[in-house]
């Protein structure tokens, strides 16, 4: 039982052998997705810090790879380091800004930041291209591997995506990790402790903040193209949507979140042209149902059919 | 000898009202103060001021002859500054030993680590338990703090405090609301805390405060009136007209 999430990585691993080119480029959505959302689960599930500005860092990381690479002709061995550097420097600001306030102060300047950036992406047309978006880009070839392949580029993402919920999860389970859920439950205290609760905050929120980038290389790796929408109020709250319908504050809550809004994104575009309001209702069955989200609803149900087997 | 706590001409006003009004005290090493005082009188408010919470208009606070007046809540704890609450202030969804472990990491390097794992083993967990032997609640190491009765949790209050090895440790009401038999656990355990750890203690339950007490100030209306040995505190009118009520 200890091993499976190395069971599950290995099964994930074998899915491009067992499925079509689509259900691969879907599942590559997803592992982005669930890095995107588990970065952003850092700062809302464990610190407490609710944003709905979140998009703005993977549409950053993005941007930054597609310009140096488009304008400036750079390689992929420089551009993606120099997104996650710039994403993360703009973390610093952002966090430093965002951090003045707390609760839904916390939550209005992360929006109005990511408007701000959203705002850039349309109108400094001539470094985004405005509405036409930055197109024409490449993925990057690591040592000879044609990514160009769905089933490379599914690898590829995964690989990714495990190293980063590794480390995500080194975090959350640090000394650090534990500070961090204190100041959440507990600042007043934590502050008595000894703790300096706003640089633990902003520690939280630069990290999460560069995970956040690296989801945001993937996607301009899979799509090859990078529109402003890519960092609008949608993509974030469908994040938020994500961490709080997965169970925010849990380990693999937010990227079970990620895979129903991708999978629902998916199917149920193609048969209802409103798909969002099936979205909104199946958020809102969780939310009365299982308050905690799926994952800890999960668990009690493990736990309660274990319970009576014995 | 320095003291251990010295407050100097300590002064805080809301709006229009002084809560703290040139008080001054000096608390030697070791020593165990009772401060006491009508409902209002501002006794909170000086723990506040002495703990960083609450600013102070004018005066200073010094701990072991460094001046904290300025210094923010947090850097207090560096010092050897801990308290308790008196509204409890635990981790509730927490486990009791991580409640503590809180308490050990807040003046520990370790709590800098992000990617060691903070295992439940090893030596701070060693420790935190040590602590909650201290406190007679090792068996509820396991418990969620949230889940505890009352006395436990008032319990818990006193071990995080404790947890961070503080040489001032400051119990606001530790006793309050708890039954007979648990003030009298509580009143053991404050009892057995040895004396490297200096501790100045707000309390209204005069039985064990008096038994713990070797000198007492009395606050009222943000004003220390009397000050002196527990003998002479207690005999003395004024604490009688404005506190004991007799």
């Amino acid at each position: 039982m200890k091993h499976w999430p190395l069971v599950a990585v290995l099964l994930l691993a074998l899915f491009p052998l067992v499925a079509g080119e689509y259900f691969v480029n879907l599942a590559s959505q997803v592992l982005i997705a669930v890095v995107f959302a588990s970065s952003l689960n850092l700062l809302v599930g464990h610190g407490g810090m609710t944003s709905l500005g979140h998009a703005s860092f993977l549409g950053i990381s993005a941007y930054v790879s597609a310009w140096l690479g488009l304008k400036m002709g750079l390689g992929h061995a420089f551009t993606a380091p120099a997104a996650l550097l710039v994403t993360t420097l703009v973390g610093m600001v952002f966090g430093w800004i965002s951090l003045r306030a707390t609760g839904l102060g916390f939550l209005m300047l992360t929006l109005a930041l990511s408007q701000v950036v959203w705002g850039l992406a349309y109108r400094l047309v001539s470094v985004t291209n405005g509405d036409n978006g930055l197109s024409g880009l490449t993925r990057p070839q690591p040592f000879g591997w044609d990514l160009d392949a769905s089933d490379n580029f599914y690898w590829f993402t995964l690989l990714v995506t495990c190293v980063a919920m590794f480390l995500m999860t080194r975090f959350i389970h640090s000394p650090f990790g534990a500070s961090l859920r204190g100041t959440r439950d507990q600042p007043r205290r934590m502050n008595a402790l000894g703790y300096n609760v706003w640089a633990i905050r902003w520690v939280t929120f630069v990290a999460s903040s560069f995970f956040a980038g690296v989801a945001g290389l993937l996607y301009v790796y899979f799509n090859k193209y990078i529109h402003p929408t890519a960092m609008g109020v949608p993509v974030s709250a469908e994040a938020l949507l994500s961490v709080i319908a997965g169970g925010a504050g849990t380990v693999y809550g937010p990227a079970l979140g990620a895979l129903l809004v991708v999978v629902l994104k998916n199917y149920a575009s193609a048969y209802i042209e409103r798909w969002n309001i099936l979205l909104g209702l199946v958020f809102l069955f969780i939310v009365i149902f299982m308050p905690a989200g799926l994952t800890p609803a999960l668990s009690a149900g493990v736990r309660w059919l274990r319970g009576k087997k014995q | 000898m320095t003291a251990a706590l010295e407050v100097i001409k300590l002064c805080k006003s809301f709006g229009g009202i002084a809560v703290t009004q040139d008080v001054s005290l000096c608390v030697e090493p070791g020593e165990r103060r009772l401060i006491i005082g009508p409902n209002g009188a501002g006794k909170t408010t000086l723990f506040n001021q002495i703990a960083g919470e609450i600013g102070s208009d004018s005066g200073t606070v010094r701990v072991f002859g460094q001046d904290i007046t300025r210094l923010p809540v947090r850097a207090r704890a560096h010092v050897g500054v801990s308290r308790t609450y008196q509204v409890i202030t635990l981790f509730p969804k927490d486990t009791l030993v991580h409640n503590v472990t809180l308490g050990i990491l807040g003046v520990n390097r370790r709590r800098f680590e992000v990617f060691k794992a903070l295992l439940p083993q090893g030596g701070i967990h060693e420790h935190a338990l040590r602590v909650l032997d201290g406190v007679g609640l090792k068996d509820r190491a396991g418990t969620l703090a949230g889940e505890l009765s009352y006395g436990e949790q008032r319990r818990a209050e006193i071990a995080i405090a404790m947890a961070q090895s503080p040489r001032l440790l400051l119990l606001d009401e530790p006793l309050a609301g708890l039954s007979q038999d648990e003030r009298g656990i509580v009143r053991d355990l404050i009892a057995a805390i040895p004396r490297d750890t200096t501790i100045v203690m707000i309390e209204h339950d005069m039985d064990v405060a008096l038994a713990f007490a070797e000198r007492i100030s009395v606050l009222h209306y943000g004003k220390l009136i009397v000050e002196g040995d527990r003998e002479a505190v207690v005999a003395h009118p004024l604490t009688r007209e404005v506190y004991l009520g007799v």
